[in-house]
């Protein structure tokens, strides 16, 4: 019997605010514990939260970006939950009215194109982070109220490829939108995994187990492939599913279920009396939504049709705004975008992955990187003199032209010059070319290597690769 | 919303909110809150169509505070509120999973 599986994520994305969802309280990541907090995130009584603008203002941005309609009345409800994360006894969150409804994210899985739909998209407080001791557990509080979107989707994910496409592309989504770092190491982005399995065939969806509060993208694949074994072979075995919250152990690679009372999913959510609904005019919404940055696949197809690369090119160089960002700088200034896309992607991209650090970071500029592009365009340097000259220009940064003139790294592009190189390496190296006449055809390029090898490297290629082809081609006679 | 027949069970609901309540409090309380909502349900008379349930008195809307930090509060006076503190981190019974 064969088992389909229907996945649906709750996504948690913390916002890129400067404060909390209801105080001042920073937002910035890594301070001591217990040291951006105040009467409010703390939950001492009386104290009374005020919403964050820009955390509503990010949220439609987010929902406008996804497709999503946007709620023009929209309210905060409080769900009431005993957990020693929470001092307020409850969690600030929406309910019935949330910000965002609809929308969809479109993914690409083994060439097949789908669109995943979203559910909704509400606007809630984060919760303090406890850290667990042999007897007894640690709370901190700096993270208590930070402003999360939770983004969920309906069931419609069918494989833990599918879902990791959907996570990939709404990283990337939000990552434009500019409404989060997105950094998985800070835990901006947790995951709920809602997943079950029914036999081929069947319409009804299975009984769907929930696991918790993943971090990693690695981890929710991971724990997807896990899960829908499990529950496919209890379906093959005569058992049943139960409805279950499973926990992901990575160390060992499979899932627990987790004790849990059971009512503790008896939230009694009521309207939050302290904080007023929020109402969007239409003419705030289309505001926003005529100042949002272009989609990831938008940008694709353009970077496709104005520079015209390949598409699988502009796929690679749009997965990243930034770099998406440094090609068409480099592009626009060095006319040649096929190039410049060549270059990031083969030796840009690689020399990021080994120093394991972003473009902002070294000291490569899209300028730099066209203008050593022209140079090589212009024929007055050859390729591999470019390529030699990258680890620097993106260690320390400077000007390739005025690089190539401080060290005569110029092209020798003279005919007569090369001649007589070529003449000199046939004359020096007999065998080879004995080697070329009796039919061995790449002897010709060994030979071009050791005119290459004579020239320092300043030959032009393509000038010594004629003239050797032409000079043997004599000899044979 | 609820339902106009839906009544409240005291002693799970006290359960939820972690109060202790003994069968006599249960009992009382119980009496009192069916009148109450036997009072709110005299608005099912009403005809309630294409009317939203109010979820706040006053039509105000709209209050926000601009994303500008403000000074949290002195680390020692925070915790001087832990009932127990375990260095800087409130300490509270085991958590598990
Ligand atoms: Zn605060």
């Amino acid at each position: 019997m064969n088992y389909v599986p229907s996945i649906g994520l709750e996504v948690h994305v913390q916002l890129r605010t400067r404060t909390k969802m209801f105080c001042g309280c920073s937002t910035a990541y890594g301070a001591s514990p217990n040291t951006q907090v105040c009467p409010v995130c703390l939950g001492y009584p009386g104290a009374m939260p005020v919403m964050n603008a820009e955390a509503i203002h990010q949220t439609v941005v987010s929902g406008l970006m996804l497709g999503c309609e946007i709620g023009t009345f929209s309210k905060f409800d409080r769900k009431s939950y005993f957990y020693p994360d929470m001092p307020k006894n409850y969690q600030i969150t929406q309910y019935d009215k949330p910000l965002c409804l609809g929308g969809g994210v479109a993914i690409v899985v083994n060439g097949a194109a789908r669109t995943i739909r979203l559910t909704r998209i509400h606007l809630e407080e984060d919760v303090g982070k406890s850290t667990h001791h042999a007897a007894c557990s640690g709370v901190d509080f700096n993270r208590a109220g930070v402003p999360l979107m939770e983004i969920v989707t309906e069931p419609d994910l069918a494989s833990a490829d599918e879902a990791m496409a959907f996570l990939l592309a709404l990283k990337q989504t939000l990552l434009y939108a500019g409404v989060s770092d997105c950094n998985l190491e800070e835990g901006n982005l947790r995951c709920d995994v809602n997943v079950s399995v029914r036999p081929a065939g069947q319409e009804k969806l299975g009984t769907k187990v929930e696991i918790k509060n993943m971090n990693t993208f690695k981890g929710v694949h991971a724990a997807l492939l896990y899960e829908i074994d499990r529950q496919s072979a209890l379906l093959a075995g005569g058992g049943r599913v139960v409805q279950q919250t499973r926990r992901w152990e990575p160390d060992s690679g499979e899932t627990f279920p987790m004790r849990s009372k059971e009512d503790a999913h008896d939230y009694r959510y009521f309207p939050e009396p302290d904080l007023l609904p929020v109402v969007l005019d239409r003419a705030q919404i289309e505001a926003w939504r005529a100042g949002l940055p272009e989609r990831p696949a938008d940008r694709r197809t353009r970077l496709v049709q104005s520079y015209g690369i390949p598409v699988y090119d502009a796929g690679v160089l749009t997965a990243d705004r930034a770099v998406a960002d440094f090609f068409e700088t480099a592009a626009t200034r060095c006319g040649n975008g096929k190039a410049v896309s060549n270059w990031i992607m083969t030796d840009v991209l690689r020399l990021l992955g080994e120093r394991n650090c972003t473009l902002a970071q070294c000291a490569l500029t899209p300028e730099t990187l066209a203008d050593l592009i022209a140079l090589v365009d212009r024929r007055t340097i050859n390729l591999p003199t470019a390529k030699g000259l990258l680890p620097e220009l993106f260690e320390t940064g400077g000007n390739p032209a005025l690089l190539v003139t401080a060290r005569g790294l110029g092209q020798m592009g003279d005919a007569d010059e090369i001649s007589r190189l070529v003449d000199q390496t046939l004359e020096a190296n007999p065998r080879i070319v004995q080697d070329f006449l009796g039919g061995k055809q790449a002897a010709a390029q060994a030979l071009v290597g050791q005119v290459m090898k004579l020239s320092r490297g300043k030959a032009d290629p393509q000038l010594a690769s004629k003239l050797v082809a032409e000079k043997l081609a004599a000899r044979k006679g | 919303m609820a339902s106009a027949n839906q009544t409240i069970d005291v002693a799970y609901v006290a359960n939820l909110a972690r109060l202790e309540l003994n069968a006599a409090a249960c009992a009382q309380f119980q009496r009192q809150i069916a009148t109450i909502v036997e009072y709110v349900r005299q608005i099912g008379e009403l005809n309630l169509d294409g009317i939203e349930p109010t979820s706040h008195g006053q039509p105000v809307y709209n209050v926000y505070r601009e994303d500008v930090e403000r000074p949290s509060l002195p680390h020692d006076p925070v915790l001087a509120n832990a009932p127990t503190r375990l260095d800087d981190e409130f300490k509270v019974p085991r958590i598990v999973e």
